[in-house]
């Protein structure tokens, strides 16, 4: 973190900030990091919180750590800023969701840690709130109780999903022991073409390198293709690296991040700023940097995705049909679409866009920004959500809601006969009340289709956004372009 | 966490490749705040059916899971391998871990045991075949033995580094260990430049 680190031969991103964060190093020991930022929320949080109790510790830097309530929090019925927990007005009715939630509530009062509650309006994903209030910056290292912290990479910082002992490790330390993990570059040469969302070209990656391929990888993104993406699209690549096993995703810092962090409430600002941005500068990979691993994907031939089975690497483009597991080769794979048809209740040889749904998901830290908001919009400007068909719509922060609505977006969603939510995670993970019901059938902006994921027995097929609102009006999987 | 040296127990085969931690422990029992009781909801949705090799009572008392290619990948909860330890599992074997989990696990004291996948198939296979022979996890020689059954006088080593080893045969916080280091934690928090950002 001290200017541009040693010239010890090229580098890659993932190694400068690496270098740049190491508290300790000895033979035969994992590297001791500094962290530069703990996000917290309340699901894989009070047991770390306990463990600090227990044994007399404190949060050694409660002014870089952040919590928000986000995982259990209804999307309904949240009429604002103190909002009640307890009692009657409460919208969380489920009462172990309640002690949760109250458990975060009483360990940030205790440990002193700023915390954004249910209704407040800096309240959101633990991932959309980090990237919007310019806490995540380049060349940080971030962690958080949730895999998705892969997502604040695409802003340059080295950031990673870690369990509650880790969490509790962090909190007493603000450190953590971590084994460097090899680097592998993904290259995404060309243009994607028009209606090709940035969704669209993660969910193509994860099925060309397959659900364990980025195992023991921080992987950095690259390419013309990347480049060209906005903050928020690179924000949707690197939330799902971890769905084909990396440890990281990130994508190095330039034009487009600063004038994404430029002004945000804490970014730096007049000199320092500079010298921040100067720093920034020096983060990129060496030209000559030799990465452990390389793929390269065409962004040429991509088109929209559309999940089939039950892991994000089951997907085809929407114009193919659901594959036949006798025709796989490998005996593992095949096995694994047997159970995952069975599961998801098609038959092989169905076209993808026969598939009917039930349910539209528009939301997550995966597609719950501004930008996503507004490519469904614009799908269901002046059409109508199909009948038998429930949409709703969760912007990834009561920030992004405000914004929507400065925008007249929630008045397209009503409109087309969508519903218009408060900010959580919602329908991805469904620990609050917005669930599928066994046997229903969503098209979902999220990150997993994996068995129950949006509820017992529910069945999920990933989608980008526009993908997803086009779905709402046919009623079957679609994209805008078939409309 | 309790230390781990040798452990010797039953094996049950769980022949299914990515196995997400969704379906260890679904997230409906996330919201406990305590990091007991969590075995009932040890792969709760396949335990609903009848044949699922958990329910199979020839396999009651096992404590070494065998599991297939990417076993416990996608989500961060370490609740994970607390149902796993809840419902009396030691050990599991698997060609590949999801990364987080095989970190939870060493912090808990399950130990992941990364075996290459002709052997786990064996260990499946021989498990299948009869569930009786007991199969030792011998972390101090790294290696795994099948001492009688068809399959007896197997021995397959694993990898795993020292430190880690070390660690789990020493049953060692590793927040203490860390915490030997508290002057060069300070002396690099001193370096930190102003403009870092904060969240207070």
């Amino acid at each position: 973190m001290n200017g541009p680190a040693e010239s010890s031969g090229p580098r890659t991103l993932a190694e400068k900030i690496w270098a740049s964060h190491v508290v300790r190093s000895a033979d035969g020991e994992p590297d001791l990091l500094y962290i530069d930022l703990h996000l917290v929320h309340e699901v894989t949080s009070p047991q770390a919180f306990d463990g600090l109790r227990a044994a007399g510790r404190k949060v050694r830097r409660p002014d870089l750590t952040i919590a928000t309530e986000d995982h259990n929090v209804p999307t309904t019925g949240i009429t604002g800023p103190g909002v009640p927990l307890i009692g009657p007005g409460s919208p969380v009715t489920d009462p172990v969701s309640r002690t949760q939630v109250q458990a975060l509530r009483k360990n940030a009062e205790e440990f002193d840690i700023r915390l954004y509650p249910m209704g407040d309006a800096g309240q959101g994903i633990v991932h959309v709130i980090g990237p919007q209030m310019g806490l995540t910056q380049p060349g940080l290292t971030i962690v958080c109780g949730d895999s998705h912290t892969s997502t604040h990479g695409a802003m340059g910082a080295l950031a990673f999903g870690i369990g509650t002992s880790e969490v509790e490790h962090v909190l007493a330390t603000q450190t953590l022991p971590s084994v460097k993990p090899k680097t592998m570059a993904i290259t995404v040469d060309g243009a994607l073409p028009e209606g090709v969302s940035a969704k669209d070209l993660i969910l193509a990656i994860i099925a060309q390198v397959g659900t364990g391929g980025g195992q023991g990888f921080i992987v950095e993104y690259r390419g013309a293709a990347i480049r060209a993406l906005s903050m928020e699209g690179r924000l949707t690549v690197c939330n799902m690296s971890i769905e084909f096993g990396a440890r990281a995703g990130l994508i190095a810092p330039d034009e487009v991040t600063f004038e994404y962090l430029k002004g945000r409430p804490h970014a730096p600002s007049g000199a320092e700023w500079d010298a921040a941005v100067a720093y920034w500068r020096t983060l990129a990979s060496d030209e000559d940097a030799v990465f452990d691993a390389e793929v390269t994907v065409d962004a040429a031939a991509l088109a929209p995705y559309v999940t089939w089975g039950t892991n994000p690497g089951q997907a085809l483009p929407l114009s193919a049909a659901v594959p036949d597991p006798a025709a796989i080769a490998d005996a593992d794979a095949a096995l694994a679409a047997e159970h995952a048809l069975a599961y998801m209740g098609l038959a092989a040889g169905t076209p993808l866009r026969d598939v009917k749904v039930d349910t539209v998901f528009v939301g997550s830290c995966t597609n719950g920004r501004l930008s996503d908001l507004r490519a469904a919009a614009e799908v269901l400007r002046g059409r109508q959500v199909a009948d038998g068909v429930r949409m709703l719509v969760v912007p990834g922060s009561m920030e992004v809601r405000r914004l929507a609505e400065e925008e007249g977006l929630h008045e397209v969603f009503t409109t087309a006969g969508a519903e218009w939510r408060s900010a959580g995670c919602s329908m991805c993970l469904a620990m609050n009340p917005d669930k599928l019901a066994p046997g229903e059938r969503s098209a979902s902006t999220s990150n997993r289709n994996f068995e129950g994921r949006q509820g017992k027995g529910g069945r999920t097929h990933l989608v980008s956004p526009a993908v997803a609102a086009a779905t709402a009006v046919t009623g079957r999987l679609a994209a805008p372009a078939d409309l | 966490m309790q230390p781990f040296t040798t452990h010797t127990g039953r094996a049950v085969p769980l022949r299914r490749t990515n196995v997400d931690t969704d379906q260890i422990i679904p997230a409906s029992y996330l919201k406990r705040v305590s990091r007991d009781g969590f075995g009932d909801g040890l792969f709760a949705a396949w335990r609903e059916e009848p044949s699922f090799v958990l329910n199979q009572p020839r396999y009651d008392g096992a404590t070494i899971l065998v599991a297939g290619l990417d076993f416990a990948t996608g989500s961060s909860r370490e609740h994970a391998v607390w149902a796993l330890m809840d419902y009396g599992f030691k050990a599991v074997i698997a060609p590949r871990f999801g990364d987080i989990f095989r970190n939870n696990a060493t912090k808990a004291g399950l130990l992941p045991v990364v075996l290459h996948e002709k052997s786990v198939l064996v260990l499946q296979e021989a498990a299948e075949e009869d569930p009786a022979p007991e199969i030792t996890v011998d972390l101090t020689a790294r290696e795994i033995r099948v001492d009688s059954g068809t399959h007896g006088g197997l021995v397959a080593p694993f990898e795993i580094d020292n430190y880690t080893r070390w660690r789990l045969m020493e049953g060692l916080d590793d927040i203490g260990l860390t915490l030997r280091h508290e002057d060069a934690i300070s002396a690099f928090e001193a370096t930190r430049p102003a403009w870092l950002p904060a969240t207070a």
